[in-house]
């Protein structure tokens, strides 16, 4: 009887033989293969730049608001009641889950310097912010803690500001007059771009909150507190335990609505997250398809070289072979081509996926998972499409085969 | 003495669907002993080409028995017939069959492959089988590097290659010119004599039988004659 590495050998040596038309036969499984793996590295470039783009945002970010206040029957609207302070701030950055607050006071003014002026948004800012929005100062440096105790009159200028006061001067050491007020600017910070709702966050200048507070509002309201959570499995329990924390501090009895509104980030993460997830299906589904498309044309062929090699196969019963042989001899040429098409699909795609990283700036990152999946289903694409041919193939008549023209 | 081929009361039915079964054999009495050159002839149809197929376990028979070198073959499966005929039996076809982009030597190699047997000994035994029918110095070559009558002794060394029992030769000069024909059934001739090779020729030409020792011939399913070939007649040609 014929051994197992006998018959590998024999359909090695039959495709070899028939190179043109093995190749021809791997090309649909090479480029099924290659397009899975192109799709699954831009789905998986898709998610991760949509993650950091969640993570710019701020490290597992909880932002407080004040909340609506009643007053003889009319309703402000949110941010309309002025109860939250720093001090409510200081008392959250006290709590287990929380790893830093900044309060952010917010100030709608024109800004005059260097002969040039531009309306922007002023925020008074702890020198935690820089760590909360994850946002670091590319020159210069970040307001120190001494600063802000001083209520210093310095500046941090986001990248807008200093292209439209600044164009073509170096903007560290030079004063801004915010409110007549001048400011020094020490550093400015690294563009951020659009915010999810399509805001330019690099039109901003940071000053200290206390120096925000008084020397321009004068009061000591602040418009919101960045509050950053230990990691993002905390969030949820931080955000409980600063509920309760300033129910406690702003006296707000048990049935009666917070002053107060605390949010986080999660629900838009998770919702870009799945957009990203979607795309990738997408792009998957598509790909598969075209490996199934792939796998049927593997089929083709090996339906059309079974009748083609009628005669031969007759020969091979003839000449002793069991049926057995013959069918293991097929499917294994099936499988040898269609694993041969993925392990060259998955050179391509890999290739290819570099050169739209390379050319299109995208981050297509190619996952180890998705090439072992390509290749093991262009394996089972070649069990599966090859075994109806290697059927055929084992089941002829040798006398019919032997004088089939 | 065993015979190689022994049947008694072969017969072999086409059943068709809604009309009368064709009737191939009509209950065969045969044998043929080790060391025999038999040659079948019949006009189409007289059902000699079922037979060898019956004989060469690639079709089974309606009714009757087969002993095959003296072992029951009748109710032998698939896989038992398949390796009986990699260990037992030599094939030569008239379309030569060989692999097509594959080397004399390999070609003559293919059955023992379905044998099992080592490769070291399949190349030594088919370079020796090659050397039998003259073709050692062509082991290389392909077959459309080599001539009809050529391609037809490389067949022929892949028939014996396995040192069978017997050799089915179906038609084996169909395709070839008359000089081409006469050397490969002088080859047959020598492989019978020298190496008592039994032998089992198919052929509808007189010319072609009369290589053989004995004549067979086949008409309606019936065999109306089986008579020895005289000596002299036996090797007119070389």
């Amino acid at each position: 009887m014929i051994t197992m590495v006998q018959t590998l050998k024999l359909a090695l040596t039959a495709l070899v033989r028939n190179k043109s038309r093995s190749l021809l036969t791997m090309l649909g499984v090479v480029i099924g293969v290659a397009a899975v793996i192109v799709t699954v590295a831009i789905g998986t470039g898709a998610k991760s730049s949509v993650a950091d783009q969640i993570n710019g945002l701020g490290s597992n970010l909880i932002v407080v608001i004040p909340g609506s206040v009643q007053t003889t029957g009319a309703k402000s609207g949110t941010g309309g009641a002025s109860t939250l302070t720093a001090q409510d701030g200081m008392a959250i950055a006290k709590l287990p889950g929380v790893a830093a607050v900044s309060p952010a006071v917010n100030i709608r003014t024109q800004l005059v310097a260097n002969g040039q002026n531009w309306q922007t948004t002023v925020t008074g800012v702890a020198p935690s912010y820089g760590y909360v929005r994850s946002w670091p100062v590319v020159e210069g440096r970040f307001f120190t803690q001494a600063e802000t105790d001083g209520t210093a009159k310095v500046a941090v200028l986001g990248q807008t500001v200093v292209a439209q006061l600044f164009p073509h001067t170096d903007p560290v050491g030079q004063n801004v007059l915010v409110r007549g007020i001048p400011f020094t600017v020490i550093g400015t910070l690294s563009a951020k771009g659009q915010s999810g709702a399509g805001q330019d966050q690099d039109d901003t200048v940071l000053i200290p909150y206390t120096s925000a507070l008084e020397r321009l509002t004068g009061g000591t309201t602040i418009s919101e507190l960045m509050v950053s959570a230990v990691d993002g499995a905390h969030i949820d329990s931080a955000q409980s335990e600063i509920t309760s924390l300033l129910e406690q501090r702003h006296r707000i009895v048990a049935g009666q609505p917070d002053d107060f509104s605390v949010r986080n980030l999660a629900d838009i993460a998770q919702a870009a997250s799945a957009t990203a997830s979607i795309l990738g299906l997408l792009l998957a589904a598509v790909a598969a398809v075209s490996l199934l498309v792939g796998g049927i044309g593997i089929m083709n062929i090996m339906l059309v070289s079974v009748t083609e090699r009628t005669r031969e196969i007759g020969l091979r019963v003839a000449l002793g072979a069991r049926s057995a042989a013959i069918l293991r001899q097929f499917l294994i040429e099936a499988v040898v081509l269609s694993t041969g098409g993925g392990t060259i699909g998955v050179i391509v795609g890999v290739v290819g996926a570099a050169a739209i990283a390379l050319f299109a700036h995208w981050p297509a990152t190619v996952p180890v998972v998705s090439v072992v999946l390509a290749l093991a289903f262009s394996a089972a694409v070649g069990v599966f499409f090859g075994y109806w041919p290697a059927r055929k193939a084992a089941a002829l008549d040798p006398i019919r085969a032997l004088r089939f023209e | 003495m065993t015979p190689v081929v022994e049947v008694r009361g072969l017969r072999k039915v086409y059943p068709l669907d809604g009309g009368e079964d064709v009737v191939a054999l009509r209950g065969v009495d045969l044998t043929i002993d080790p060391g025999e050159f038999v040659a079948v002839m019949g006009p189409s149809g007289s059902g000699k080409s079922t037979f060898m197929h019956i004989v060469g376990f690639l079709d089974r028979a309606t009714a009757g028995t087969y002993r095959f070198s003296g072992s029951d073959v009748s109710g032998l499966g698939g896989d038992q017939l398949a390796d009986l005929r990699s260990r037992a039996l030599g094939f030569v076809f008239q379309a030569y069959n060989l692999l097509a982009r594959t080397t004399a030597v390999e070609n003559v190699e293919l059955p023992m492959i379905y044998a099992g047997v080592p490769a070291a000994e399949r190349r030594k035994a088919a370079m020796e089988a090659l050397d039998a029918v003259g073709l050692a110095k062509y082991a290389e070559h392909q077959p459309n590097q080599l001539s009809g009558g050529q391609q037809q002794r490389v067949a022929i060394a892949r028939s014996i290659v396995n040192k069978p029992h017997l050799i089915l030769a179906d038609e084996p000069t169909g395709a070839l010119d008359t000089v081409s024909s006469a050397d490969v059934m002088a080859l047959f001739q020598r492989l019978n004599r020298e190496r008592g090779m039994t032998v089992m020729l198919v052929t509808h030409e007189p010319d072609v039988a009369a290589h053989a020792k004995r004549l067979v011939t086949f008409r309606d399913g019936n065999i109306i004659s089986d008579a020895p070939i005289a000596p002299a007649k036996a090797t007119v040609l070389v």
